[in-house]
């Protein structure tokens, strides 16, 4: 059955109603000089309960992690353990104010050095900084840091960008932000980077490459030690995409694999919360040689107190005060109650959730290239003999309460479904959506309008996105 | 699939037509067809001059964005403006109407380099 839309706040509105109740009045009345007031604020007027239902009802129809099964590929959907919550309330932490004196946080100092040398550990970095909001911020500071190093050395004549076809798209972006063009490298057809046609494109004016290991394709980079010596050997830099690090954890490091600068997601790999529940997080850690230009304040240590620094050649401040310091709080959380041992085996039921899926889904939507995949995997979400389309399957899958993988990306593989289970669901929750893909395949077959017309049990029915984009209505009752 | 038969082709899925003395350029029914709903179009500056292989503008659908690549080298002489109020134009009549912009080219055998309308056949046929 359909859900009820939910009426918006103004039209449950009523004269006089109100939800707040101040306390009395122990001042001389004043009214407000003329030039402060205004005739309609139009705000909406309702009692406590209406209020507190009315965002109940709005909460009650997310598809949240806490509520639905969230596979939406490169986006590591995973759970977010609640003791990261009571972290971040704690009054020591949330009662301080960034432009305090130094010697009266040294706790969050500590804390944010911590994080630092946790994440240095994990990736096998000379340096970090915890500076950027978001995963593509990271990125524009990497790419930053790379231009800084070559303008550093003189060496002004690097203006090319390689990036792999099977990217995320804030790559090129990032890129073209910093001023630079972007050559684009196919993949060969075990989904790695076309070694000689990369090799083909190195010489002196390249800035460097930007790699995602493992990619898009949720493969790992068979050839990556080769990949990274051929950049180096122009005298290029590797920038590696750290948003596929899940499947990495405690078992490879990317600065192992010879990648000199590269962002973390803590949205994604160090359960931060993901899109509407927070703030991004994208601290950026480099090499030894590259660590001079990180962006900053940075926390360091001196014997036993802890303060913020710049970096001697810092590329400079990327955000307000010390970064979105809430992230940083749960971030070290999660990787304090994991441990070590905890760590290596997120990637490696990451690892293990994404081939047992894989398993189950591909003999109905076959997987684009098939090969052992890490923590995700990208299949062919059309059905053949039927006129049933990717994003037919994506919306029939919201009726059977699963939230849609990611779909049409990479856009190197047709109708792409990109299909991601992390490591905290379980076999059951897998196995029920294996079987709801199953039975939505059977339906491509026998009632293919049924998967046209979906969702469902959704408050609105399929959107008309191309309406909406190219006719927008952008103000209510406008 | 439609194709215009006095047309030549791109690998890129773009078509190119004799107009008098000038040249009208598009994207074909393949390729409309691939990007489904198109919602955005950005075209170059005419007066505007491009090499073969540079891109001159964008085309966004609900489902990707994609380049619009000059398949021959030449300046930029008209833009069809209505498809910026009606990009619709480019799903329901992409050699016609949903002509992109206009072009001269200098050198004649840049036209005839490019694609025959049988071999664009076989090209899409094949993908």
């Amino acid at each position: 059955m359909r859900k009820q839309l939910e009426a918006l706040i103004f039209e449950l509105s009523s004269p006089g109603r109100k939800a707040f109740t101040l306390p009395g009045l122990d001042v001389p009345e004043t009214d407000l000089p003329e030039s402060y007031t205004r005739d309609q604020p139009n705000l909406p007027e309702v009692s406590e309960l209406d209020f507190v239902r009315h965002y109940t009802h709005l909460s009650q129809m997310n598809f949240s992690i806490d509520t639905v099964f969230y596979p939406l590929g490169s986006c590591t959907m995973k759970y977010n353990p609640k003791v990261n919550e009571r972290a971040a309330s704690i009054e020591g932490l949330t009662h301080v104010h960034p432009l305090q004196p130094e010697a009266t946080v040294q706790g969050s100092l500590e804390l944010m050095y911590k994080l630092q040398e946790a994440l240095k550990e994990i990736s096998g970095f000379s340096a970090i900084s915890l500076q950027p909001a978001a995963g593509a911020h990271g990125e524009f500071a990497g790419v930053l840091i790379m231009r800084a190093y070559h303008e550093s050395r003189g060496d002004e004549k690097r203006t090319k960008i390689l990036i792999p076809d099977s990217a995320h798209g804030t790559n090129p972006a990032s890129s073209a932000m910093s001023g630079f063009s972007v050559v684009e490298i196919p993949s060969d057809e075990r989904g790695n980077v076309d070694l000689e046609a990369l090799k083909q494109e190195c010489d002196s004016t390249v800035v460097g490459l930007m790699l995602t290991n493992p990619n898009t394709l949720g493969l790992f980079e068979e050839q990556v030690l080769e990949v990274c010596e051929t950049i180096h050997a122009c005298g290029g830099l590797v920038y590696g995409d750290g948003a596929n690090l899940n499947a990495l954890l405690g078992i490879t490091k990317p600065a192992d694999q010879g990648i000199d600068v590269m962002h973390f997601n803590l949205h994604k790999t160090f359960t931060t919360p993901h899109g509407g529940g927070g703030p991004g997080c994208g601290p950026v850690g480099v090499t030894e040689e590259l660590a001079p230009f990180l962006p900053g304040p940075y926390s360091i240590n001196e014997g036993d107190t802890y303060r913020l620094d710049m970096p001697e050649k810092s590329i400079g401040r990327l955000k307000s005060f010390c970064g979105n310091y809430g992230m940083f709080i749960r971030a070290y959380t999660y990787i304090r109650m994991m441990g070590p041992d905890g760590l290596r085996s997120v990637a490696e039921n990451a690892v293990l959730n994404a081939n047992y899926l894989k398993a189950k889904v591909s003999p109905f939507f076959p997987v684009a290239v098939d090969r052992t995949c890490m923590h995700e995997f990208v299949s062919h979400g059309d059905v053949p003999g039927t006129d049933v389309i990717a994003l037919d399957v994506a919306k029939r899958l919201l009726d059977y309460g699963h939230h849609s993988p990611t779909n049409y990306f990479p856009l190197i593989v047709h109708d792409a479904l990109m299909i991601e289970p992390t490591e905290t669901e379980s076999k059951e929750t897998l196995d029920n959506f294996a079987e709801a893909l199953e039975k939505i395949h059977q339906e491509a077959h026998e009632e293919p309008e049924l998967l046209h017309s979906a969702p469902h049990i959704t408050p609105v029915y399929r959107l008309d996105e191309a309406t909406a984009a190219r006719k927008p209505v952008l103000c209510y009752k406008g | 699939m439609k194709i215009d038969p006095n047309a030549r082709y791109s690998k890129e899925h773009e078509w190119v037509r004799k107009d008098g003395e000038n040249y009208l350029y598009g994207i074909t029914d393949h390729a409309q067809d691939q990007l489904s709903d198109i919602v955005f179009i950005e075209f170059p500056e005419p007066g505007e001059s491009f090499a073969s292989g540079d891109i001159i503008g964008v085309v966004e659908s609900v489902k990707a964005a994609a380049d619009l690549y000059m398949p021959i080298s030449g300046e930029i002489t008209e833009v069809n403006e209505h498809l910026a109020d009606t990009p619709e134009i480019l799903n329901s009549d992409p050699f016609g109407e949903g002509w992109i912009v206009m072009f001269k080219s200098s050198d004649p055998s840049e036209f005839e380099s490019l694609i025959s309308a049988e071999d664009y056949e076989k090209l899409t046929g094949e993908e």
